[in-house]
């Protein structure tokens, strides 16, 4: 397969520094290397690549705008999010254990933990020495996580934490759990550890989905945590609604990635493939495909950059964020589609990579915010009317 | 030990390459630039050699402005230092191999490192003139190197087999694929490669012994043509073409 070149209608690259640059291309050749060539298998088996995480480590994907005192890039937000761009043009499963990682552990441990607390872990999780996964979402609390009835009392000079969290990525692997629950009504951030008494985290089975991600349950029964396990920083439901803006931008730019994947491999289909004595790229309802697929990707990809930009200048609202996760992986979700349509009967196929990333994309679609509350926190930021309830 | 890395900044491999209008040098536009691919082998051995025997590796390129890319990148892969050989002009290998000659001469490096060849030009040429230049043994199309005190022994590729050959340090080293695996820069590197210097200067004036006076796309190919039977087909071949 020829080497991706990257999808760059409006000259994106002028706009970029050469360190960020230097970052896109590493990871790009990283994928190209070592994601893309088994990810259909690992995909197609339900097998979550664990022999990734160690090279993405020593790469420096994770935690990689943190302090260089953790071991850490200290990358600016644009060059994070072209990281993650290419992360998921391989997979969205891929690029979700980044963000668990870097935007769902590292992050709330940076921004909520003790010095003890970033000592240790920040470190350890740079270096996938320790792998975590965060515990905000419930089976009956998904959009309203504020309503979250997992709860921890104080006990013994520690926490006693009772409770069950689902659809947590990473679960059965992590070291540690990042884990929100109720001390007295409010929302507190905990670590939990692989091996502690009462807790536990099977693995949830069946999906179409991210199948090469690990996607668990996470089950607190009477589970006794120490009193230095709490994030001290930690305060209210505004602390994990931090750490998912973190994570949604990050989302905003890999929908990119997965959206060019399929656009790349639809527009190399398209040419090459002759019906009725031309390619089927020459015919005019297809090039209005792949015309509609590139304007979106420009489009998203200069949301993205500005929203990067913003960031950088800490000026990016999550209402900011919010339109960028929501436009950008509506479209891909789209594109991936289109592309599977394209591509005819061969769209089915894992040969090529557009069935796969239309199905991680219908998840991508309603993690991290589903597209309608995405729609509402803008909707509510634009008028000053709530609509959620 | 004193490792220096000759690197290029040549078109992409996957660059579509057409000349330019003064029919003398390529079109750039729309051309993607990169590190030489056989110089990333030579980096990735300079950086073991530094491994096993502390030192520095430094990169030097001769070229425009924009070669400060390809030092980046091997600033970014772990080179201590890089040095820029500003030059604009058309050079040869000749010119490019004196030029860094100046430098090297200075410098005084235990091993000169660079790709067999860089992938623009395909004169493979630099490598030997370098070592002439420096009256430096030279070993080119390098897949193995070990170097025990001060001697060298390597594993060259030629027609057909594998020649193994020894010389005594100081030597350049020309690297063929296979040599190593080269390392990806690690993000914390290329973060780090911005603050570590590049050294500029003026090339030494160009001497050169060759000069391009034209530069054409090879003649298109006829398209293939599909028989109906291999019977067929052996009778184009044999009364088409001659070959059987």
């Amino acid at each position: 397969m020829a080497k991706f070149q990257g999808v760059d209608y409006y000259n994106m690259d002028s706009l970029l520094s050469e360190d960020e640059i230097m970052v896109r291309n590493t990871v790009r050749d990283f994928v190209d290397d070592q994601v893309i060539p088994v990810i259909e298998k690992h995909n197609r088996e339900g097998r979550f690549p664990a022999h990734l995480v160690r090279p993405m480590a020593d790469l420096g994907l994770f935690g990689a705008t943190l302090p260089a005192k953790y071991g850490c890039a200290e990358l600016n937000n644009v060059a994070y999010g072209l990281m993650m761009q290419e992360l998921e043009r391989g997979d969205s499963g891929i690029r979700s254990f980044a963000s668990v990682q870097s935007s769902l552990v590292m992050y709330p441990l940076f921004t909520f933990g003790s010095e003890e607390q970033k000592d240790f872990w920040l470190p350890r999780l740079a270096s996938a020495e320790k792998i975590g996964c965060f515990g905000l979402t419930e089976p009956d609390f998904g959009s309203n996580p504020g309503g979250l009835i997992t709860k921890a009392e104080e006990k013994d000079g520690g926490y006693l934490l009772n409770g069950a969290k689902m659809w947590i990525t990473n679960g059965t692997i992590a070291d540690v759990a990042v884990v929100w629950a109720k001390l007295d009504g409010e929302i507190r951030g905990f670590l939990v550890e692989r091996g502690t008494d009462g807790y536990s985290a099977p693995e949830m089975h069946g999906k179409h989905s991210l199948r090469a991600s690990i996607t668990s349950e996470l089950v607190f029964e009477d589970c006794w945590i120490p009193a230095t396990n709490i994030l001290p920083l930690s305060k209210g439901l505004k602390s994990p609604l931090m750490c998912l803006s973190q994570a949604r931008y990050g989302i905003a730019w890999g929908a990119l990635g997965a959206a060019m994947a399929c656009y790349d491999a639809a527009l190399t289909y398209a040419i090459s493939r002759v019906q009725f004595d031309k390619p089927i790229a020459a015919y005019q309802m297809t090039q209005e495909k792949l015309v509609h697929m590139v304007t979106e990707i420009t489009k998203g990809q200069l949301l993205c950059l500005q929203l990067g930009r913003l960031k950088d200048q800490n000026k990016a609202k999550f209402t900011h964020i919010s339109m960028a996760k929501r436009n950008n992986v509506h479209h891909a979700l789209e594109i991936a589609r289109i592309a599977r349509e394209i591509l005819g009967a061969n769209g089915i196929l894992d040969e090529y990579p557009v069935m796969r990333h239309a199905a991680n994309l219908e998840s991508v679609k309603t993690y991290e915010g589903t597209h309608e509350m995405h729609t509402l926190i803008i909707g509510e930021d634009i008028t000053g009317f709530p609509a959620f309830n | 030990m004193k490792i220096l890395v000759c690197v290029n900044h040549v078109p992409d491999t996957e660059a579509k390459i057409k000349p330019g209008a003064d029919g003398l040098s390529i079109d750039p536009t729309g051309v993607n630039f990169m590190l030489s691919p056989y110089d990333e082998y030579a980096i990735e051995e300079g950086l073991k050699l530094r491994e096993k025997f502390t030192g520095e590796v430094v990169a030097i390129s001769l070229g425009p402005d924009a070669n400060r890319e390809a030092l980046r990148k091997a600033l970014a892969m772990g080179c201590d230092k890089a040095v820029l050989l500003k030059d604009g002009s058309v050079r040869d290998s000749f010119g490019v191999a004196s030029g860094l000659a100046e430098y090297a001469k200075e410098y005084g490096p235990d091993i000169v490192l660079c790709g067999k060849q860089s992938i623009d030009f395909d004169d493979g040429a630099v490598g030997g003139m370098l070592a002439e230049f420096l009256g430096m043994s030279s070993i080119s199309v390098v897949v193995k190197l070990d170097v025990v005190d001060r001697l060298v022994t390597a594993e060259r590729e030629i027609e057909g087999g594998r020649e193994v050959v020894s010389a005594r340090l100081p030597a350049v080293i020309s690297a063929q694929k296979g040599l190593n695996t080269p390392r990806y820069p690690s993000l914390k590197g290329i973060m780090d490669a911005k603050r570590k210097p590049i050294e500029e200067r003026t090339a030494a004036p160009s001497v050169v012994k060759t000069e391009i006076i034209a530069l054409r796309k090879p003649a298109a190919k006829n398209p293939g043509r599909i028989v109906e039977s291999v019977a067929a087909l052996a009778q184009a071949l044999h009364i088409e073409a001659k070959v059987i």
